[in-house]
């Protein structure tokens, strides 16, 4: 049982700043996600936890024992790379068994015991050179469980396996990972990973962590518009609006039609903001009515579980709904109305990109 | 080879066998010649079928060397114990030296480090007799002129280099995570160096030692300045044939397919660890 933290950690290489002031704590048994567009300092993050490089300032912490300094082998971690990195002149087994020092017996009942859990029992003997990719990463996956290691990281692990597997691993992996006590840091680039697996999640942007909450939060109260845009496919809808505060009721202009915002506690907020609301927030009818964007229809990509319509609203801007398969969806070039209510409205600051009037708590992650 | 028409697959034989006639005509010829007395080698024209005599071998055996002028003493089996010892001895502390130095080189960036790698490598340009002569002076001044451990160190100038360059780009062919991973599986530097990077690189160093020991077998220059009789390698020995009374093919042809023997069986024994391709599979990406 030992928690991670880590302190005002910073990295610099040249002009590159992947790691600057980074601060983050994950329980024993929890799985927060490290999720950022590539070239946001995940990897890098992790290499300074494992001590493959050491950071330039700040402090890392495995159950309050500073691990600045040690060297890997001393840092009871276990990690998951990307590439596998599986030692190719070692069978399946001895790479399992590697990071044991254990008795004979000892070693080859928890080998397979965990190779049981991965079902990957019936490759133990091969070299990793005559195993699939998703058996490559399931070796990885229990060479790094195996110690049962008081940090376990995972540096995109479902990167390199195929669609498929990749979903099934998605939905074994959080019992997995919960099985023992290690607080796992989970690194990926992609968003509905880091929502499935994930207790909490990290939004890493330019090394920085733009913010840290539940998935459910980072959806529903995106700290910025950049993170925001990260979540959710089809990408978030944004516009260029000027909020006014009239009779308590925020308001603004969305391409030639007055759209409520919600209520106005006090005054507008001063200056440019974007609007942000989800495509599935939208719905579409061929009536019009009071606050509806008129609209036309471009094209509809049908997806089965869901209809996306790109849209070009009256000012040319061009937005997507996504409607359940059963709703009419009319035709490319139909003439439509755009509708939102106003808890879907989402607030950013034009210059800034942060959110307007997100709730204290989220202020305080 | 199923695609190839009949006619290509018949001019593919032709072109191989011309090219084998070209290149193994002289090692096949000094072959038989080794076999002949130096009668038989100057008839003309030449023979292919003829008497053998295992003379030639006897006197380079025995070190008894009859020539119309009398009995000569050489000493070609000393030699090729001396080439043994010396390109042995060289080609291990080359890899002593060279592996470690090759890791450090492909791993670490080190302020110097591509100027040390350079000016070892820089070694190689300057022909050996320039180097000689300073070196032949040095030698004298620090005794070890005539010593096997002065010739090998001279030899380093031939295998370390060659072995810090090959080793270096194997090592960094492989993947750092691979070490990364074993290093957090517990265990220490040193041993993520000696059972993860030397064996998956073990294609590439035996590669390496092969080649500089085929260098250092068939080094001339450096033994002959630097070593007296009883320290000198065959390819220095062999110009004990060239005698008063005339050139001694026959034993010349003999001392040859000796001196080729050892080599030859070293790349035989060395061509499985060459196999490349241990590494495949390893990572992805």
């Amino acid at each position: 049982m030992a928690r991670l933290e880590i302190n005002a950690v910073s990295k610099a290489f040249g002009a590159a700043r992947p790691a600057d002031g980074l601060s983050l704590a994950v329980e024993p048994g929890e799985i927060v996600a490290v999720f950022g567009p590539s070239g946001s300092g995940k990897t890098v993050l992790l290499r300074m936890i494992a001590g493959m490089f050491e950071p330039d300032d700040g402090d890392i912490l495995i159950g309050r024992r500073s691990v600045v300094g040690a060297p890997p082998e001393r840092r009871g971690i276990g990690m998951a790379f990307q590439n596998f990195a599986l030692f190719p002149h070692m069978t399946a087994r001895d790479n399992i068994a590697s990071g044991l020092r254990a008795s004979g017996n000892e070693v080859a009942s928890r080998v397979a015991a965990i190779s049981k859990l991965l079902k990957i029992e019936h490759v133990l003997g091969h070299a990793p050179r005559e195993l699939s990719n998703g058996q490559k990463q399931r070796t990885a996956l229990a060479r790094a469980l195996i110690g049962n290691p008081d940090v376990l990281l995972l540096d995109d692990p479902l990167r390199n396996v195929d669609a498929k597997l990749r979903y099934e691993m998605r939905l074994e992996l959080p019992n997995l990972l919960r099985r023992g006590t290690a607080a796992v840091l989970y690194v990926t680039q992609d968003y509905r990973e880091a929502m499935a697996i994930a207790d909490r999640i990290a939004v890493l942007i330019d090394g920085r962590l733009a913010q840290v909450a539940t998935p459910a939060d980072i959806y529903a109260q995106p700290a910025s518009v950049a993170i925001a845009r990260l979540f959710g496919d089809p990408t978030i809808n944004l516009a260029e609006v000027s909020p006014v505060a009239e009779h308590g009721v925020l308001s603004a202009d969305v391409a030639g039609a007055r759209m409520r915002l919600g209520a106005a506690d006090g005054a507008a907020p001063a200056g440019a903001c974007w609007l942000g609301v989800r495509p599935e927030d939208l719905a579409v009818s061929s009536a019009s009515s009071d606050g509806a964007i008129a609209a036309r229809i471009l094209a509809i990509t049908p997806m089965h579980e869901k209809a996306v319509l790109l849209l070009r609203l009256a000012d040319g801007t061009e937005w997507l709904a996504a409607l359940p398969p059963d709703a009419p969806q009319g035709a490319a070039d139909d003439s439509v109305f755009v509708r939102f209510t106003p808890d879907a409205a989402m607030l950013f600051d034009r210059a800034t990109g942060l959110r307007i009037g997100a709730s204290p708590r989220l202020k305080a992650a | 080879m199923e695609h190839s028409s009949l006619a290509g697959r018949i001019f593919r034989g032709v072109a191989l066998t011309l090219i084998l006639i070209f290149f193994m005509f002289p090692i096949v010829w000094i072959f038989l010649m080794s076999f002949q007395t130096n009668e038989q080698i100057l008839r003309i024209p030449p023979r292919i079928l003829f008497e053998p005599t295992f003379a030639n071998y006897e006197a380079l055996i025995s070190g008894q060397l009859r020539t119309a002028a009398g009995n000569l003493q050489i000493s070609f089996m000393r030699n090729l114990f001396n080439s043994v010892v010396l390109s042995s001895a060289a080609v291990l502390l080359a890899l002593l030296l060279g592996v470690p130095a090759a890791y450090a080189f492909a791993r670490f960036k080190f302020r110097l480090g591509e100027s040390i790698a350079f000016t070892l490598l820089s070694f190689r340009f300057a022909p050996p007799l320039l180097v000689l002569l300073p070196l032949s002076l040095y030698y004298q001044e620090l005794g070890l002129n005539d010593t096997y451990f002065g010739i090998v160190w001279v030899y380093q100038l031939i295998a370390l280099p060659l072995i810090l360059w090959i080793v270096r780009g194997y090592f960094e062919d492989i993947s750092p995570d691979i070490e990364h991973a074993y290093r957090l599986a517990g265990h220490s530097w040193r041993e993520a160096f000696t059972r993860i990077a030397v064996p998956l690189a073990g294609p590439g160093i035996a590669a390496a030692g092969l080649l500089s020991f085929i260098f250092c077998w068939n080094n001339f220059v450096f033994a002959l300045i630097l070593a007296s009789a009883d320290k000198q390698p065959v390819t220095v020995g062999a110009l004990a044939f060239v005698t008063a009374s005339g050139i001694q093919y026959g034993q010349i042809a003999a001392a040859i397919v000796l001196s080729v023997t050892p080599t030859l069986l070293l790349a035989l024994y060395a061509q499985r660890y060459l196999v490349e391709g241990l590494s495949l599979g390893a990572v992805k990406g």
